[in-house]
C-alpha cells in the first residue's frame, strides 16, 4: 500500500518501543548489553518453538486445514511456555551476571538494579517479537497493492500494526512483574502473567475479526500496566503528585543532606 | 556513581536487523504476498524494437505501470476511461475483437492509460486482423526510385489491403496479451466485484487494479542502442548492453553434395529453391505463422524429400540448393546476408552459379486449387531472361494457372533481394494473384485454424500425428508440381509422374510445426542431448536475438531426416567423422540422432544420418559492416529488459494511507512525550514511600 502505510505502520508499532530506546536505554551503555541480550534470548526461545512445530507438523503430516491449526495452535502454546522459560533464564543469568559485575567494579551498590533490568529484558524481548511479527508484514506493505482481492479484511495492515504495538508494551509489563514476582518468590503471580500471555496469544486465532483480538489484548493491557506500574513502586499518591506539578514541593520535602 | 556516555547506536542496530530481514523478505513470494498479488503467468508483453531510424513497441516504467482496471468491450465503454472515469490512470482489459488501429491511436493520445491488456478473441476477427505494415518489408526489396518506380511502395498492388500497421507504431504504455481465458475471467470477477459503478455512483476503494512491467532499455534507434552497447562492451567492466540485434542462423542443403571448403565450378549451375521461416506478431514471441512461414516450408520440405527419391538425382546436369531463410520478415535478414557472402565470395556457390530462382510464398489457402506464378515485369525485358521465366511458368501448366501479366510487380520475397544484386530469372509461388489471401497475416491469428487444419474430435496424440487433413493433401500437391518442375529445370528427362510428395509426411510436418513439437516424430529425429528443444505449448516462430531458436534445429533436423541417409556409423564415428579419412566425407555432415522408441522396451535406438544439410549466419550485414544507420540492409534490433511480469491486486484510497501516515506518526510524538515526562520524573512516580530521596537511578 506504499510509503505511506510502510512508514504509518512502523511507527505505530514500533514508536513507543523507539522512544523508549532513545530516551531511557541509548545513554547507559549497561542497559544497551541487556537490551540486546534479551532480543537474543527471546531469538533463541523463538528458534525452539520453531522446531518444536516443524517437528510436530512433520509428524502429524496431514494436508487437513483443522489437522493444520490444531497443530498452530499447539505450537503457538509451546512458544508461549519456552518464552517465559527463557524469561526465567535470563532472570537466573542476569543476577550471576550482577554478581560479577559487582566484583570487577569494586563498588558497594548493585550497578543496574533488578527493577531496570526487568524493564530492559521486557523491552529487549519485546522489541525482538515485534520485529518478527511485523517485518514480513512491513515488507509488503510498501508494494502497490493492499489485503483483499481473496476477500480477507483490507485492514490488514493496520490491525497487525496495533497488535504488535501492544505485545512490545505487553512484554515490558511482563518483564517487570515476572521479575519482581521471582525477586519475592510470588508463584502465583508467575503463574498469571504466564498465563495473560497464553491468554493474549490465544485471543489472536480470533483474526480475522480484529475486534475479537484487539479488545482483549488491549485491555490486558491496560490491566497489566497498572499491576506492573503498582510493582515497579508506584502508587497513586506518587502519580497524583506528577499530574499537579507538585513534585519539587515532595522532594523538598524529603530534602536529606547527602 | 559513575555515569558512562554510551553512544546511542543500540537502537540503530535494530533497526539494521529490520532492513536485513526486509532484504530477506523481498527474495521470495511469502504468505503476506499471495494474499495481496494475482500473478498473471500466462501472458506476452509488446517489447521495442529499432530500426535504423525509429522505435517501434511499448514502454512501461521502471517499477511498472498501475492503473485501476476498466474492462473494454464495446465501443462506449472507452469514454469511461478517456474522459469520465474519476480514478486515472486506467488500465484498460481490450476485447481482442476491438483491437484495431482507431481505438489503439485514441488511447495512443490520452494521458489517463497507464496500460493495456488485449484478451486473445476465439475465434479470431470474421474482419481480418493484420498488425503489418500494407507494403510489406518496403525499401528493402527490388522496387526503389532506380528500378521499376512505378512498383515501388506498393504504387501498383497493395500486397497486404488489412495492414493496419499496429506493429510499426511506438507506444508509451505497456501492453499485454491475455492467452488464458481462465485469467481473463479472473480480472473480469475482480472488475465486477470491485470496479463496476453502482446504480450510476462512483465505485468506492478499493478498487481492483494491475500492474504490468516491461520496461525497455533501448531508446530511439538502432544507431543510438548500438553506439552505447559498444561503448559498455569497449569500456565497461561489467558491461550494460542495450540491445540485441535480430539474427539466428539459414538452413540449406543440396541435392548433389558440394564441397563446402572451396568454391564449386563456375560452370556448375544451381537452381535455388527458397521459402521463409520466419514471422512476426504485435506480442513478442507470439508468431505461430501458419500461412505466412509454416505452410510453405513445409511444402518445401516436402518437395526435397520427393526430389531425393528420384533415382537418377544425382546425375542430374544442375544442382538443387534447397534454402531456409530465417528473419525475411524483418527487412529480409536472412537472404541479404546470403546474398552478401555471395558477392564477397564466403559462400561456396557465386551469384554467377545460379541458373534460376524458385521462392515458395503463402501457398496454403489455394482458391480452387490455382496457384499463381509471380514475376518480375524489369527483368523479364532482359532478353536473356524472358524465355527462361517462361520455362519456368509453363512447367506449370496443366496443375496450374500461369501470371504472364506483364506488369504485376513481385510480392515481398526473398528473390528481390538476389534481383537487387544481379538480374537472375525466377519465379514466386503464391495462392494469391494481387493481395494476400491471407487475412490474418503476421498476427497472433495466423494459427492452423487460419489454413483450415481440421481434426476430428477424440483422437489421441499419436493419432492426430498421422491423420492426413485436407490441407495436407493440398500442400502436398503444391510439393509434387514444385518437385516436378524442379526436376525437368535440372535437366532431369525422366518420367515424372513417379515424383510425388507424401501427404503424410506433410501433414506430421504441419502438426509438429504448428500443433505440438514434442510428438513421437520429432523426438526420433533429434539430437541427444536436446531435450529443451520440444516443447508443449504452441510453437512460434519469431527469430528472436538468441542463435539457433527451436525452429532453426527443428527444419535443420526435418530436413536432414527427409533428404539424408541412414548410414552404418558407430557413435564415435558419426560424431568425429574427420577421423576415419574418406575423401566423401568432406561433403556431408553426420548427425547422431536419437531414433524412434522401440515399442516393446523404454529405450531408444539411435543411428547416424548423412546429409548435405548446413547453417549459415542470417545476421545483418549492416552489423557486420557497423552501418547501423544503413538503408539498404535490415538494421532491425530488439531492446533488452530486465523483468516483464503482469499481476493484479486491490489499492485502497490515499485518504486511507495518509491517515495512517498521520496515525503513526501522532502515536510516535505521543510516545516522545510520554517517555520524556515519565523519565524525568521516574524519581518520584516509582519511589514507594520507604525509600525517601536515596534511590539509585
Amino acid at each position: 500500500m506504499t510509503a505511506a502505510v510502510f512508514i504509518g505502520c512502523s511507527f505505530i508499532a514500533f514508536g513507543p518501543a523507539l522512544a523508549l530506546c532513545v530516551c531511557t536505554i541509548a545513554a547507559e551503555p549497561l542497559r544497551l548489553l541487556f537490551l540486546i541480550a534479551g532480543g537474543f534470548f527471546w531469538l533463541v526461545s523463538l528458534l525452539l518453538s520453531s522446531l518444536v512445530w516443524f517437528i510436530a507438523v512433520q509428524i502429524g503430516g496431514s494436508n487437513n486445514a483443522s489437522v493444520k491449526k490444531n497443530l498452530l495452535i499447539f505450537g503457538v502454546m509451546v512458544s508461549v511456555l519456552l518464552q517465559e522459560v527463557f524469561r526465567f533464564a535470563y532472570y537466573k543469568l542476569l543476577k550471576k551476571a550482577n554478581k560479577g559485575l559487582m566484583t570487577i567494579s569494586q563498588e558497594e551498590t548493585l550497578p543496574i538494579s533488578v527493577r531496570q533490568l526487568s524493564y530492559v529484558s521486557g523491552l529487549g524481548f519485546g522489541i525482538m517479537s515485534g520485529v518478527f511479527s511485523l517485518v514480513n508484514i512491513l515488507t509488503d506493505s510498501w508494494g502497490p497493492g493492499t489485503v483483499g482481492i481473496y476477500g480477507d479484511s483490507p485492514q490488514y495492515f493496520l490491525s497487525s500494526a496495533f497488535m504488535t504495538l501492544a505485545i512490545v508494551l505487553l512484554h515490558i509489563f511482563w518483564g517487570i512483574v515476572f521479575f519482581d514476582a521471582c525477586e519475592k518468590k510470588k508463584w502465583w503471580a508467575l503463574a498469571l502473567v504466564i498465563l495473560s500471555h497464553l491468554l493474549v496469544s490465544g485471543v489472536t486465532f480470533q483474526n480475522p475479526q480484529y475486534e475479537g483480538s484487539l479488545v482483549p489484548s488491549y485491555i490486558i493491557m491496560m490491566l497489566m500496566a497498572t499491576w506492573a506500574f503498582f510493582t515497579a513502586g508506584g502508587s497513586l499518591r506518587n502519580l497524583k503528585l506528577c499530574l499537579m506539578c507538585r513534585d519539587k514541593d515532595f522532594l523538598l520535602a524529603n530534602q536529606r543532606p547527602r | 556513581g559513575r555515569h558512562l556516555k554510551g553512544e546511542p547506536s543500540g537502537c540503530g542496530l535494530l533497526f539494521i536487523l529490520n532492513f536485513v530481514s526486509f532484504s530477506s523478505g523481498f527474495c521470495w513470494a511469502n504468505s503476506v504476498e499471495r494474499k495481496i498479488y494475482i500473478p498473471l503467468n500466462k501472458t506476452a508483453p509488446c517489447v521495442r524494437l529499432l530500426n535504423a531510424t525509429h522505435q517501434i513497441g511499448c514502454q512501461s516504467s521502471m517499477s511498472g505501470d498501475t492503473g485501476v482496471i476498466h474492462v473494454v468491450e464495446k465501443e462506449q465503454d472507452l469514454k469511461w476511461v478517456l474522459t469520465d472515469g474519476p480514478h486515472p490512470p486506467y488500465m484498460v482489459l481490450l476485447e481482442g475483437e476491438l483491437f484495431t488501429r482507431e481505438l489503439m491511436l485514441q488511447l495512443k493520445g490520452s494521458s489517463r492509460i497507464s496500460g493495456l491488456a488485449v484478451a486473445i478473441s476465439k475465434p479470431s476477427p470474421a474482419q481480418g486482423f493484420s498488425p503489418g505494415l500494407k507494403c510489406p518489408n518496403d525499401g528493402f526489396g527490388v522496387y526503389s526510385n532506380n528500378y521499376g518506380p512505378q512498383y515501388a511502395h506498393c504504387n501498383w498492388t497493395v500486397w497486404n489491403p488489412l495492414g493496419n500497421g499496429l506493429a510499426y507504431e511506438d507506444f508509451n504504455f505497456p501492453i499485454f496479451l491475455l492467452e488464458d481465458a481462465n485469467e481473463t475471467q479472473v480480472i473480469k470477477q475482480c472488475y465486477q466485484d470491485h470496479n463496476l459503478p453502482q446504480n450510476g455512483s462512483v465505485p468506492e476503494y478499493p478498487l481492483c487494479a494491475m500492474q504490468l512491467f516491461a520496461h525497455m532499455h533501448a531508446v530511439t534507434n538502432t544507431v543510438t542502442c548500438m553506439r552505447r552497447s559498444s561503448l559498455q562492451t569497449a569500456f565497461s567492466l561489467n558491461p550494460e548492453e542495450v540491445c540485441d540485434a535480430l539474427s539466428d542462423y539459414n538452413v540449406w542443403s543440396t541435392l548433389k553434395p558440394i564441397n563446402t571448403s572451396s568454391k564449386i565450378d563456375p560452370m556448375d549451375e544451381v537452381i535455388i529453391v527458397a521459402t521463409r521461416i520466419d514471422s512476426h506478431s504485435f506480442f513478442w514471441n507470439v508468431a505461430p505463422g501458419a500461412e505466412s512461414a509454416v505452410a510453405s516450408f513445409v511444402t518445401h520440405l516436402a518437395a526435397a524429400e520427393a526430389l531425393h527419391k528420384v533415382p537418377d538425382v544425382q546425375k542430374l546436369p544442375r544442382n538443387i540448393m534447397f534454402t531456409f531463410f530465417q528473419g525475411e520478415t524483418f527487412d529480409y535478414i536472412g537472404s541479404s546476408r546470403m546474398v552478401y557472402d555471395m558477392q564477397m565470395d564466403k559462400f561456396p556457390i557465386r551469384l554467377d552459379n545460379i541458373h534460376s530462382f524458385l521462392e515458395l510464398s503463402q501457398v496454403a489457402l489455394r482458391n480452387s486449387s490455382v496457384l499463381w506464378v509471380h514475376t518480375d515485369p524489369v527483368s523479364r525485358r532482359n532478353e536473356s531472361i524472358q524465355p527462361q521465366v517462361m520455362k519456368l511458368s509453363l512447367l506449370h501448366r496443366g496443375q496450374s494457372e500461369s501470371l504472364c501479366l506483364q506488369s504485376q510487380p513481385l510480392p515481398p520475397s526473398s528473390f528481390q533481394r538476389f534481383l537487387r544484386a544481379k538480374q537472375i530469372p525466377g519465379v514466386v509461388l503464391a495462392d494469391h494473384r494481387t493481395s494476400f489471401q491471407n487475412r490474418y497475416y503476421q498476427s497472433m491469428y495466423d494459427t492452423a485454424e487460419n489454413i483450415l487444419m481440421k481434426y476430428p474430435e477424440g483422437l489421441s496424440p499419436e493419432e492426430t500425428l498421422d491423420y492426413v487433413t485436407d490441407t495436407a493433401k493440398s500442400l502436398a500437391e503444391v510439393a509434387t508440381v514444385v518437385a516436378r518442375a524442379l526436376y525437368q529445370l535440372a535437366g532431369g528427362t525422366g518420367n515424372t509422374s513417379a515424383i510425388q510428395a507424401d501427404p503424410r509426411m506433410v501433414s506430421r510436418m504441419l502438426y509438429g510445426f504448428l500443433i505440438k513439437t514434442n510428438n513421437s516424430w520429432f523426438q526420433s529425429i533429434i539430437k541427444q542431448d536436446l531435450k529443451g528443444l520440444l516443447g508443449d505449448e504452441l510453437p512460434q516462430h519469431y527469430i528472436a536475438v538468441t542463435t539457433l531458436v527451436n525452429t532453426t534445429q527443428l527444419v535443420q533436423y526435418v530436413l536432414a531426416n527427409l533428404t539424408g541417409t541412414v548410414v552404418n556409423f558407430t557413435k564415435e564415428e558419426c560424431l568425429n567423422p574427420e577421423k576415419t579419412p574418406n575423401p566423401e566425407k568432406e561433403m556431408y555432415v553426420y548427425t547422431w540422432v536419437q531414433g524412434s522408441r522401440d515399442p516393446n522396451s523404454t529405450s531408444r535406438v539411435p543411428f547416424c544420418v548423412q546429409s548435405t544439410v548446413h547453417l549459415t549466419k542470417a545476421a545483418s550485414p549492416a552489423f557486420e559492416l557497423k552501418q547501423w544507420g544503413s538503408t539498404e540492409y535490415s538494421t532491425w534490433t530488439e531492446s533488452r529488459w530486465k523483468d516483464i511480469r503482469a499481476r493484479i491486486f486491490l489499492v485502497a484510497s490515499k485518504e486511507l494511507e495518509i491517515i495512517t501516515l498521520v496515525v503513526g506518526i501522532a502515536i510516535l510524538i505521543l510516545s516522545l512525550l510520554a517517555t520524556y515526562f515519565i523519565n524525568a520524573k521516574a524519581h518520584v512516580l516509582f519511589s514507594s514511600p520507604g525509600d525517601g530521596g536515596a534511590v539509585a537511578y
